[in-house]
């Protein structure tokens, strides 16, 4: 077991190596976790305490990003935002995976009724505008952070119900399906133990592509009000405040959590290439 | 003598469709095997030849139990196993006893496992093996099949073809079957590599008792390997008899067409006719005639309006013609 997680590491190592833009990736993602992980911890100052006299400040040494409208320091917002932002979508996505990954499994293996029911769920999702259904599915359960994650949930299980059950489908009647059978394995566990394991590589790259969306997601039911209530810091709403000033000059309240967003959203787009090289095993030499 | 295996007309139909709602016709099927009886001895080679869409492939299924029978019955050991059900069958006490070596060793091995898992797999489910007990017979597998320990841990695409195909039966004979079902083992190696994959086979028959089904389309190994063959045609057995026997003096004209397209190295030609054309559908045949008819270079009028069925002859062989013997 540990000759086998040693040349996982290896590996990695040789991926994170062979590819710079992976390499960046994976450094980007470990200071948004760091900002998630150590949050108020590393913030400068208290991302709710607000000083009138300070107001509206461009960026200083003292603060780096500036102050909002009410004296708050943005950086120290932008650094407690991760974790609101990062958790809802972290929590949306393994949601999803749990859920999609294995209804799209199940899907592409018996077929059938069970494929027939996943199938119409994911169409019926689809139909609608996906950000408007999330607004609606927020609206109607009320703005919480669990409804949120719901919502961003519920808008990305067709894409994972159907990349689950397309690459299942092209292993059902693969011949390490029979194997296990003669193995003694039962439906059950086949699926699991056997078909899963296979398609997680471009499941993993699914999460880490959706994981963006889902950031986006969250951000973007801040920002039209419906998401994570002010005063919480979090980016949709820090962009949504800051909306207003860009009018007047004052560019910097928008711009960093904005920016932190986008860079954010690039970062796991990114990284789901290089998690796919690692997971692969046939990218092994 | 008792036989290992028995099947006892055992037909498998499959539904073309479903039946539409409100429809009073019921779908068509295919008749992929159809009142196949045959048996199988301890240690002995039975060889299992005929075209592609023959159903042999459907009868190995059938035989490892991964298909339920639509009629007839398999008894494996005197014991019937073909009324458990398939999805059942993976928990069964007789799961361990028949096991099979699969066409493409590449395929038939879960790229995400090392060989050592893969060995490992029906050992540690059917046998309940674990730690340093699984390991020594997952090595002692290996060592029987010629495979190396040190490329144990290796991924499938890592390996060569030969290789995979001695992870493939060692896989196969780690839980000690007594049956062993090969389907075409050689078809997908090189001709170099088929030489001494077909010799460990041959040993290992010897060494562990065993007994095989060896599916083939190389009739030629078929001849050197099996103690008995039987011909498959649209479904049904045509022919079955000692292999030696059935390749000097065969009975069925079909069995005759498939031995004389065996290519020869001295080039010579034999004056049996070729045949020409692609089987009869196997979709709801008519079963009152011979499966053969229309293809058959020696057919009669009765052969359209009545099905031959296996008779016997001398030497212990079985042919389904009208004009046999």
């Amino acid at each position: 077991m540990s000759a086998a997680q040693t040349s996982t590491f290896a590996h990695a190592r040789y991926v994170l190596g062979e590819n710079p833009v992976t390499l960046i990736a994976a450094l980007l993602f470990a200071g948004y976790a760091a900002m998630a992980v150590l949050g108020p911890a590393i913030a400068p100052y208290d991302p709710l305490a607000s000083d009138t006299m300070r107001a509206l400040q461009a960026p200083t040494w003292a603060h780096v990003f500036g102050t909002d409208q009410l004296g708050r320091d943005i950086l120290s917002r932008v650094i407690v935002a991760a974790r609101v932002d990062l958790g809802i979508a972290l929590a949306s996505v393994v949601l999803v995976f749990a859920a999609g990954g294995l209804a799209g499994l199940a899907a592409g293996f018996f077929g059938g009724w069970v494929d027939a029911v996943v199938g119409r769920i994911a169409d019926t999702i689809m139909a609608f505008p996906l950000f408007v259904l999330a607004m609606g599915i927020v609206a109607a359960l009320g703005n919480t952070i669990p409804n949120i994650v719901l919502a961003t949930a519920i808008i990305n299980f067709p894409l994972y119900a159907r990349v689950a059950r397309a690459e299942t489908m092209t292993r059902r009647e693969a011949g390490f399906v029979d194997a296990a059978r003669l193995s003694g394995h039962r439906d059950g566990a086949l699926l699991v133990l056997q078909v899963l394991p296979n398609i997680m590589p471009i499941m993993v790259v699914q999460m880490s592509l959706t994981m963006g969306y889902a950031i986006l997601n969250a951000a973007g039911l801040s920002f039209i009000g419906l998401g994570v209530r002010p005063p919480t810091a979090e980016w949709g709403i820090m962009v949504a405040e800051g909306a207003g000033f860009i009018v007047s000059g004052e560019w910097w309240i928008a711009l960093f959590p904005g920016a932190t967003l986008m860079l954010a959203v690039f970062c796991f787009n990114l990284l789901g290439d290089g998690l796919r090289d690692i997971a692969d095993p046939r990218r092994r030499t | 003598m008792t036989a290992l295996l028995e099947l006892i007309g055992v037909s498998k139909r499959f539904p073309l469709g479903r039946r539409r709602m409100f429809s009073k016709v019921p779908p068509a099927h295919v008749h992929a095997v159809d009142d196949v009886s045959l048996g199988v001895a301890p240690g002995e080679t039975v060889g299992l030849v005929g075209e592609s869409g023959c159903g042999k492939s459907t009868l190995v299924r059938l035989i490892t139990r991964l298909l339920d029978v639509t009629d007839g019955t398999i008894s494996f050991d005197r014991r019937e196993i073909s009324d458990v059900p398939a999805k059942l069958f993976a928990r069964d006490v007789d799961r361990t006893h028949i096991q099979m070596v699969f066409q493409d060793a590449g395929e038939s091995i879960n790229p995400r496992f090392t060989a050592t898992d893969a060995i490992a797999d029906p050992l540690r489910r059917l046998l309940r093996l674990k730690g340093a007990a699984l390991q020594s017979r997952v090595e002692e597998a290996a060592l029987q099949c010629g495979l190396p320990l040190e490329l144990l841990g290796r991924f499938p695409h890592q390996l060569s073809g030969g290789q995979r195909a001695r992870v493939g039966i060692a896989r196969a004979i780690g839980t000690r079957p007594r049956l062993l079902v090969l389907d075409e083992p050689t078809a997908a190696l090189d001709v170099s590599v088929q030489v001494t994959v077909l010799k460990l086979l041959q040993q290992l028959k010897v060494e562990l008792g065993l007994s095989y089904i060896f599916v083939s389309h190389d009739l030629n190994v078929v001849r050197l390997l099996c103690d008995r063959v039987v011909v498959m045609y649209l479904g049904r057995i045509v022919e079955q008899g000692p292999a030696q026997a059935v390749f000097d003096a065969p009975l069925h004209p079909y069995t005759r067409s498939l031995i004389a397209a065996v290519p020869r190295l001295d080039g010579a030609r034999s004056d049996v006719p070729r045949l020409t054309g692609e089987p009869r559908s196997p979709v709801d045949p008519d079963p009152n005639a011979c499966r053969f008819h229309g293809r058959c270079p020696v057919g009669e009028d009765r052969c359209g309006t009545a099905m031959p069925a296996l008779r016997e002859f001398a030497g212990e062989r079985f042919a389904a013609c009208h004009l046999a013997g």
